[in-house]
């Protein structure tokens, strides 16, 4: 099946991309139908099974062709750059949400405050507002609210996601070393940490929107706070999702130590989410 | 460039053929053709849209539309120019022309590139969805609050999910796209192609795949706040939570004036191309090009609050942006001064290609200064929102990416169906356009000084007169397009037998190959000297 | 065209060429309006400036550029030269576009300045952008709200039934110099000349921009912010302005108008703007009971002109769009208390406004009891200023 043009795998034609085309389709414009018309969530369900359909059958098919040794060094370059260019596309996503964070500390709240060429923004809508952060605007948004402490579950968060940044290289060390043992050890270590972060982060959640006042609503704060963790949230399940993968083929003996590139994308994929993860710890919760 | 190449047609001629052949193509080819006629759809879509406008602005008083109708057209013309039309014919090219230009077998990633042009048709769907929404068509439904979206306005729109989401899946689309033309090119070149010895539209490519990726997250961003500041209870855009609306414009210029470059880097690329052949020199000024290019990529990351110049932002940052701005005309220059240099004392010939990059040089600078003019901060506060700033962009957007766009048909088409085209079709193609895309766009900048403002459904009588000429001038240019319609057709279906070189001056490995194109090119990598 | 607008054009034409130079609105012009304040004067010579020297450059780059194109062609035997490099000539080019940038941006840089600098004003006006009418406010320098002149400012009904009628011969009527077609408002924003006034601008609900060319200012009206900019206008007259930030569908219609006049002129029309002010608080305010076609009369008149509400309702009660019929609406056929509650406090993220802010409580009153009994509405009910009041306490 495999169709060689010196040395470099074309694929043949493929179903999958239209297939995936298709069920992002019906998983957005089914979530639309959902906000807009408060329409039947199965069509946005829907979508996400034929999304994660797509992918098995997709990165089946790569699977395969990887194992029937299809792939020359030139082709899992393109697979390396592909993985790194678009973990700088996530890196930017991430980028708009920071910026708006920074945004609002440094420049809309002390304008709200009367700062800048904002005097008369302050005298004249918001007399009795005085600048602070964490704030839910003069508005007091969503209500009286309380802070997020950066010292105890963020920091053990902190801990967990880099100790699992230290998992993944043990193990990928044991992978060089064709040490199967340490690498699924190594592995499953760090799927089980990042499992742990979320249900962690879960329960933070949690204690912010029963015990805090704390929401999603929370005007700036509550907005900049959820998000931006959010979105990391969404990451890291993502990311042990691909790890849980990796995971499962390790035991099945897919990798060897010169040829996994599905382990290091995913790696590199953790290291991002743990680098973000620092700049929250900073910005969202330490500096607040 | 000489090469020493080997070709072996007929052994992977074969390929599937009728509607699977494109659906689940993973050819570059094809997936650079689907591209074209997708954009070139889009094109006439998107311009019927600006022919509603122009006709409703023929005369004061409103004729035919709605004011709502109104703005639900300016706003799907701009997003189904931007995202439909431009963009996507852009990437049409690039998947067409990187891999022969730098003697690669396809694409890096070829299922991905499949997958990146079919997410187009259905985010279009998305897009143009909500036009159909309503109890009355003629309500218009459609997004109707510009393309730019500037929040709170936006977050008046009952139906903004579809629309942040068919943004959402244009930015997917992008992005991938993006990707598999930097992997491609960093990754496939053949032996000997170093980077400096690149084509320059491969060159271009490059940079504007990097600013694809850089910026779509940004815009994706965007909207997603739009969408829990709508849906969810956020205040990113909303005073009274400690937001702002102008935070909105910040993050959607970050996204919006690199994207005006993604616009413009590749018609840059073409032209570059262009030129040496017909003028039978080599381009001057190579290295400086280059660096060119990747100076105004930087600079587009630090300009954009030029479009803000009237939100009451803090003098210094005024100053600032003001100044970022006008430096990108230093870059700007050079590469249309190496452009004026390789015509020069150069041995000229005037075949279609070759009058649609000179025009492009010739409009394209005059689009350039009115920015210039745009970009100094006092006389902006008169231009901002007027269409002043329409004719600036018209100048740079149609007579400039668009220009290029066709002039790369016109260079390319005889590569790419093996056949040449009408001469007499083309020239009449291109003098219809070129006087008439005058006509629409320079009374543009009368009525914008005069005052009047972008996005009218009506205006006083005293912009009748440049209106009408206006409205004249775009009739005529959407329809001289219909030409090239007619005339691609033709060259599809015949013509005189094109030789693998086509242009008589024409350097680099794409005319090493025969016309057309083979199926699979450069299976065994070319060496290039 | 039709026959009336060759003549049309044919007039128009004869009209610039009498008017060329008087400044008159009519006068096709290929360039700014002409400027009346300082601020528009530096800007209008900067403009100028920054437009010769791109006609320089373009000169100079085209004339090259056509040169070669008509001297080096092949068919005039032109031979390609060999040369694609020189670097004395790229550092040249790369040189002088800076210097020439340098140049723009010396007198740019005060321009800005001398823009920016609203301190020292005689007299502050708040400008509010409404989806679609301006609100005005002259602001005393004690800051006491009791004592500020307010009005909102909308166009005339007539300029959007001649607009969407469509039909030209229409239009031309209605045209005349002293009320230009589309420029025509209830209420003129009346301003001294030779003082410096500054605009304080926002806006209710979405962005509009405060723009008056002649004046050299445009400032953007941010729900939720206060932008500052300033004019002191030199001449006496009526000048012209547009909102000139996509607002939703009456962008098109929601027009500047300003009158200068004398300071004492000013002064005159302060004080009999007060004393209007004080009779129609205190009417709003007495606890008069009015008569139900009274009312519905106050009430057609601040539907359609006034609150606006015509806009989007519809002259007929029919709405259309995004915006609700009101014509057998459960809201203005149902209980009062909630259609007070719609008016008075607005639907919020709807363009559906907070009227309590913009109408006294005679006037919500009346333009209540208008949709209660317009279009077949026939509910016979009149609800009373004290009704309003009472609603406004309401949670
Ligand atoms: C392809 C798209 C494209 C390109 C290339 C450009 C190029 C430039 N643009 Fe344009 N612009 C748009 C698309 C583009 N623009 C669009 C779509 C909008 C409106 C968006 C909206 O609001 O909807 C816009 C709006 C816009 C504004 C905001 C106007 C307003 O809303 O008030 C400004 C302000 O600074 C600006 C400036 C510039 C400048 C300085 C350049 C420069 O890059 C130009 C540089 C080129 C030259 C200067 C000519 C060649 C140089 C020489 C010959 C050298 C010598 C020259 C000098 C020394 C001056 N543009
Ligand atoms: C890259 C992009 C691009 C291109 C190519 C164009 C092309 C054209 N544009 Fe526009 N334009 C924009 C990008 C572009 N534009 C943007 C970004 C805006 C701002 C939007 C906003 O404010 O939000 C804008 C706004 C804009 C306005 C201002 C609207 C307003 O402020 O209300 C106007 C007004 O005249 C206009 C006109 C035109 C015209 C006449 C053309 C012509 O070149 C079009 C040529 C016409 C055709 C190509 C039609 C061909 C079709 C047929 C002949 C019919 C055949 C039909 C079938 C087969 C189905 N454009
Ligand atoms: C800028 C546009 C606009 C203007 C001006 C406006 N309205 Fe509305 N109005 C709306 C919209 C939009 C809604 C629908 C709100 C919603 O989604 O519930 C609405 C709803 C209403 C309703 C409830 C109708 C129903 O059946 O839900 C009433 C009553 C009403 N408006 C009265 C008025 C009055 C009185 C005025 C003038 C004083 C006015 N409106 C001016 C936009 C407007
Ligand atoms: Cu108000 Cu446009
Ligand atoms: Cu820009």
């Amino acid at each position: 099946m495999s169709e060689s043009h010196g040395g470099y795998y074309l694929p043949q034609p493929s179903y999958w991309p239209l297939v995936g085309s298709v069920g992002l389709f019906l998983a957005l414009g089914g979530f639309a139908h959902f906000l807009v018309d408060h329409g039947s969530p199965l069509w946005m369900i829907s979508g996400f099974v034929i999304l994660a359909i797509m992918m098995f059958g997709w990165f089946g098919t790569v699977i395969h062709e990887s194992g029937s040794g299809a792939y020359n060094a030139q082709v899992d370059r393109s697979f390396r750059m592909g993985m790194a260019w678009f973990i700088f596309s996530e890196v930017m996503f991430f980028a708009a949400f920071f910026g708006a964070l920074f945004y609002m500390r440094i420049f809309a709240e002390p304008w709200l405050g009367g700062a800048s060429n904002n005097f008369f923004t302050h005298q004249w809508l918001y007399p009795d507002y005085v600048a602070h952060w964490p704030s839910n605007g003069p508005g007091t948004v969503g209500g009286k609210f309380g802070q997020m402490p950066a010292w105890g579950l963020p920091a053990i968060n902190t801990l967990i996601l880099l100790s699992s940044g230290v998992t993944v290289t043990w193990a990928h060390w044991g992978l060089k070393k064709n040490n199967r043992g340490q690498l699924i050890l190594g592995l499953f270590m760090t799927v089980a940490l990042g499992a742990l972060f979320v249900g962690l982060q879960a329960f933070e959640y949690h204690h912010a929107y029963t015990e805090l006042n704390l929401k999603l609503s929370t005007g700036a704060y509550g907005s900049t706070f959820f998000m931006l963790t959010g979105f990391h949230g969404l990451h890291v399940t993502i990311g042990a999702i691909m790890l849980l993968v990796v995971l499962l083929r390790s035991v099945k003996g897919h990798f060897s130590p010169h040829h996994h590139f599905a382990f290091e994308a995913a790696a590199w994929y953790w290291h991002f989410v743990d680098v973000v993860w620092l700049g929250l710890f900073i910005f969202v919760y330490w500096l607040a | 460039m000489s090469t020493t190449m080997t070709h072996d047609a007929g052994h992977h001629e074969e390929h599937p053929t009728g509607i699977k052949r494109w659906l689940f193509t993973t050819n570059h080819k094809d997936i650079g053709t689907l591209y074209l006629w997708f954009s070139f759809t889009m094109f006439l879509i998107g311009g019927t849209f600006a022919l509603v406008i122009r006709a409703e602005l023929f005369e004061p008083g409103l004729q035919i539309v709605n004011p709502q109708f109104f703005n639900m057209m300016t706003t799907m013309h701009g997003l189904v120019m931007i995202f439909g039309a431009i963009m996507p014919g852009f990437v049409g090219l690039a998947n067409w022309q990187i891999p022969l230009m730098v003697g690669a077998p396809d694409m890096a990633l070829p299922r991905m590139n499949n997958w990146s042009f079919w997410l187009l048709p259905f985010a279009a769907t998305m897009l143009v969805a909500p036009m159909f929404m309503g109890a009355h068509f003629m309500d218009g439904n459609g997004p109707w609050f510009g393309w730019t979206f500037y929040a709170p306005l936006s977050l008046q729109y009952n139906h903004l999910a579809y629309f942040v989401f068919a943004i959402h899946l244009l930015g997917i689309s992008s992005i991938m796209g993006a990707i598999n033309i930097i992997a491609t090119i960093l990754n496939m070149r053949a032996p000997g192609m170093t980077l400096m010895k690149m084509p320059l539209f491969v060159w271009t490519w490059l940079i504007t795949a990097f600013l694809l990726i850089a910026v779509m997250p940004v815009l994706a961003g965007c909207v997603t706040m739009l969408l829990t500041d709508k849906y969810f209870g956020t205040s990113f855009f909303n005073a009274a939570g400690g937001g702002d609306p102008v935070l909105f414009q910040h993050v959607f210029w970050f996204f919006g004036h690199p994207e005006v470059y993604i616009m413009i880097l590749p018609a840059f690329g073409i032209v570059s191309q262009i030129i040496p052949t017909f003028a039978r020199k080599k381009l001057f000024g190579y290295s400086s090009m280059v660096y060119a290019t990747a100076s105004i990529a930087f600079l587009s990351f630090i300009v954009w609050a030029h479009h803000m110049f009237t939100v009451g932002m803090p003098v210094a940052g005024e100053l600032f942006f003001m100044y970022a701005t006008v430096l990108i005309a230093v870059p700007t220059g050079v590469k249309v001064f190496n452009w004026v240099a390789t015509m020069w004392r150069g041995s000229m010939t005037f075949e279609p290609p070759m009058l649609w990059a000179i025009s492009f040089v010739f409009l394209f600078t005059i689009g350039g200064l009115s920015g210039i003019m745009l970009a100094v901060v006092p006389a902006d506060v008169q231009y901002q929102d007027t269409y002043f700033v329409v004719a600036h962009f018209h100048y740079v957007l149609v007579t400039g990416a668009l220009f290029g766009i066709i002039g790369a048909v016109y260079y390319w088409l005889p590569k790419w169906t093996g056949n040449m085209y009408s001469d007499k079709l083309a020239k009449w193609h291109f003098w219809l356009s070129l006087v008439s895309v005058n006509l629409t766009f320079f009374p543009m900048h009368f009525t914008g000084l005069a005052g009047m403002p972008r996005r009218y459904a009506d205006y006083p009588l005293e912009f009748t007169r440049f209106n009408q000429w206006s409205s004249v001038g775009a009739f005529i240019f959407g329809f001289s397009q219909l030409l090239l319609l007619i005339l691609v057709i033709k060259c599809i279906r015949g013509g005189q037998k094109a030789t693998s070189e086509v242009w008589e001056g024409a350097e680099g490995l794409e005319w090493t190959v025969p016309s057309p194109a083979p199926y699979h090119t450069f299976a065994i990598a070319p060496e290039v000297k | 065209m039709s026959v009336s607008n060759y003549k049309k054009t044919a007039r128009r034409l004869l009209g610039a060429a009498l008017l060329l130079g008087s400044g008159q609105a009519l006068a096709e012009r290929f360039n700014f309006q002409p400027p009346v304040t300082p601020v528009a004067h530096d800007i209008y010579g900067l403009h100028m400036m920054t437009f010769w020297i791109c006609v320089a450059i373009a000169i100079v780059v085209f004339g090259a550029m056509f040169y070669s194109i008509f001297k080096h062609r092949k068919s005039q035997g032109a031979v390609a030269a060999n040369f694609h490099e020189n670097t004395k000539l790229e550092v040249l080019w790369t040189i002088v576009p800076f210097v020439i940038l340098v140049v723009v941006a010396i007198p740019a840089t005060k321009t800005l300045l001398y823009l920016e600098n609203t301190s020292d004003a005689a007299l502050t006006v708040k400008v509010t952008g409404i989806q679609w009418k301006w609100k005005y406010e002259y602001v005393d320098h004690d800051n006491n709200d009791a004592n500020n002149v307010s009005f909102i400012s909308t166009i005339l009904p007539d300029q959007i039934a001649a607009s969407s009628s469509g039909n030209s011969a229409r239009i031309d009527k209605l045209n005349t110099p002293e009320h230009p077609y589309l420029l025509t408002v209830d209420h003129d924003l009346v301003l001294p000349i030779n003082e410096r006034i500054r605009f304080l601008v926002t806006g209710n609900d979405v962005i509009h921009s405060f723009f008056i060319p002649q004046f050299g200012i445009k400032k953007d009206a941010i729900p939720g912010y206060v932008n500052e900019t300033w004019a002191e206008i030199q001449k006496p007259g009526v000048y012209y302005g547009q909102c000139a930030e996509l607002c939703g569908k009456d962008h098109a219609f929601m027009p500047i108008v300003v009158r200068a006049v004398s300071k004492a002129d000013f002064a005159a029309w302060m004080t009999k703007k007060k004393a209007e002010a004080v009779k129609a608080a205190e009417e709003a305010s007495s606890n008069k009971v009015w008569k139900l076609a009274d009312l519905i009369k106050k009430g057609n008149e601040i539907y359609h002109g006034k609150g606006g509400c015509f806009g989007c309702h519809g002259a007929n009660g029919l709405g259309g769009g995004p915006f609700p019929a009101l014509k057998g609406s459960k809201v203005a056929t149902g209980p009062v208390a909630k259609h007070l509650h719609t008016v008075i406090f607005g639907v919020a993220g709807t363009p559906m406004q907070a009227f309590g802010k913009q109408l006294n409580n005679l006037e919500l009153a009346a333009v209540i009891t208008y949709e209660r009994n317009a279009w077949g509405n026939n509910t016979g009910d009149a609800v009373q200023p004290k009704d309003v009041a009472a609603a406004r306490k309401a949670p």
